[in-house]
């Protein structure tokens, strides 16, 4: 290790005992029964979802197991999906076998809504239900949907379903029902706690370590120096649509 | 015989207004009105007046926001409103005509389309930490947050 990099270690070192110290005074001085946002929570709830966050998922399909089906199941539990693969069942997120017709190498992975920065499903939605928040999540507001279907037709990933039929004991932090199109959320409800998805989770909790969630605006943060240090790809980059979900390895 | 005509036509006057006043009377001592199973909150975090005729603004108010801003209050999300006012009967808010929401709705023949897609029923995996004036606080201990307005 050369000097200039000791010395940034050190420094580094430093400034993480200087936080915790900042922590436990603040934990500290914070009347008993009141707890600071800052120190735990990133974000307040009135405050909402703000501009300076893109939230975006960085996927290794290097690490992706051909026969893993983890983080679909983690997403069918969390959102209540009800893990059915016909034509006519909602899936947020489906494990993909692609292989090379050349070499016959075959490679799996996670396809879901890639959260694009200029969402094709939002341009075509005549009712303005298919929207983007602030932070870059790409989502559709039931009230306003019409199920006519149009942002999936218009989506390059098919990653929107269709709800045909009534349903019922949904999640009561996720709506759902019939006449509307859904897709995957990042499991919004977590992220506006500071949790990561519920395919995240499992697939890190089950040792495969092949999806990393976090904000592609934060260049501190774990998935913005993992996309600087790797070689990523957008799926269909030629449609310039800047993809909040990138892969390596493919 | 005029005079009989005119006599009887008043008589028939008076006999209807009679009719009419006996007819109306239970009116005013109140028909039946909708009936409510309890729910385990005691106190709603606004007043029942206010409540009665507000809650659809308060409501939609609140879907907007947290739908399209991602701003999570929890005073006046449905989420919280089903945990508080699910029946001690059958868990729900609508599941019978006896039902929170269901009581009035049904009586006042207004459809409600909310519960083809929320829950009616609170989750079984967040339990509800009720503050002060029935406000709920969320779940994950990372929260435990105090609510605009509200005393701590």
């Amino acid at each position: 290790m050369n000097e200039q990099s000791k010395q940034e270690l050190d420094e580094s070192n430093d400034r993480r005992a200087f936080l915790k110290t900042g922590a436990l005074v603040a934990g500290a001085t914070v009347a008993p029964g009141v707890l600071l946002y800052g120190v735990a929570h990133s974000r307040a709830p009135e405050e909402g979802a703000s501009g300076s966050k893109r939230w975006g998922m960085l996927i290794d399909t290097t690490k992706c197991g051909g026969g893993c089906n983890d983080c679909v199941t983690a997403c069918n539990t969390e959102n209540g999906l009800s893990g059915e693969t016909g034509p006519q069942d909602s899936q947020w997120i489906r494990k993909l076998n692609i292989r090379d017709l050349r070499t016959d190498y075959v490679q799996s992975l996670p396809m879901l809504c890639q959260h694009c920065e200029n969402p094709p499903c939002v341009d075509v939605c005549p009712t303005g239900a298919s929207m983007k928040r602030a932070d870059g999540i790409v989502l559709v507001d039931r009230h306003s949907c019409i199920g006519c279907r149009y942002c999936m037709m218009a989506c390059p990933y098919k990653a929107r379903s269709f709800v045909h039929e009534p349903l019922t004991d949904q999640n009561p932090e996720v709506p759902r029902g019939k006449g509307c199109v859904e897709s995957c959320t990042f499991c919004v409800q977590r992220v506006d706690r500071d949790e990561t998805p519920a395919c995240v989770e499992a697939c890190n909790a089950n040792g495969h370590n092949a999806m990393i969630f976090g904000d592609l605006k934060d260049p501190a943060s774990e998935i913005s120096k993992a996309l600087k240090a790797t070689s990523s790809i957008e799926v269909r980059a030629d449609l310039a649509l800047n993809t909040g979900v990138r892969y390596q390895g493919i | 015989m005029a005079r009989l005509a005119n006599w009887l036509r008043l008589a028939a006057m008076f006999v209807a207004v009679a009719f009419s006043a006996t007819a109306s009377f239970p009116v005013a001592a109140g028909v039946d009105l909708p009936r409510l199973e309890k729910g385990k909150g005691d106190k709603c975090v606004e007043d029942t007046q206010f409540m009665r005729r507000n809650h659809m603004d308060l409501l939609k108010h609140h879907r907007d926001d947290t739908m399209r801003k991602g701003i999570r209050t929890t005073r006046h999300s449905l989420k919280k409103c089903v945990e508080c006012h699910a029946s001690e009967k059958s868990g729900s808010v609508a599941a019978s005509k006896e039902d929170f929401c269901a009581a009035c709705h049904s009586y006042a023949s207004v459809k409600l389309d909310c519960w083809d897609c929320h829950a009616t029923k609170p989750g079984k995996k967040d339990l509800p930490l009720l503050g002060q004036s029935g406000t709920a606080v969320n779940s994950s201990p990372l929260n435990s947050i105090a609510q605009p307005g509200e005393s701590k």
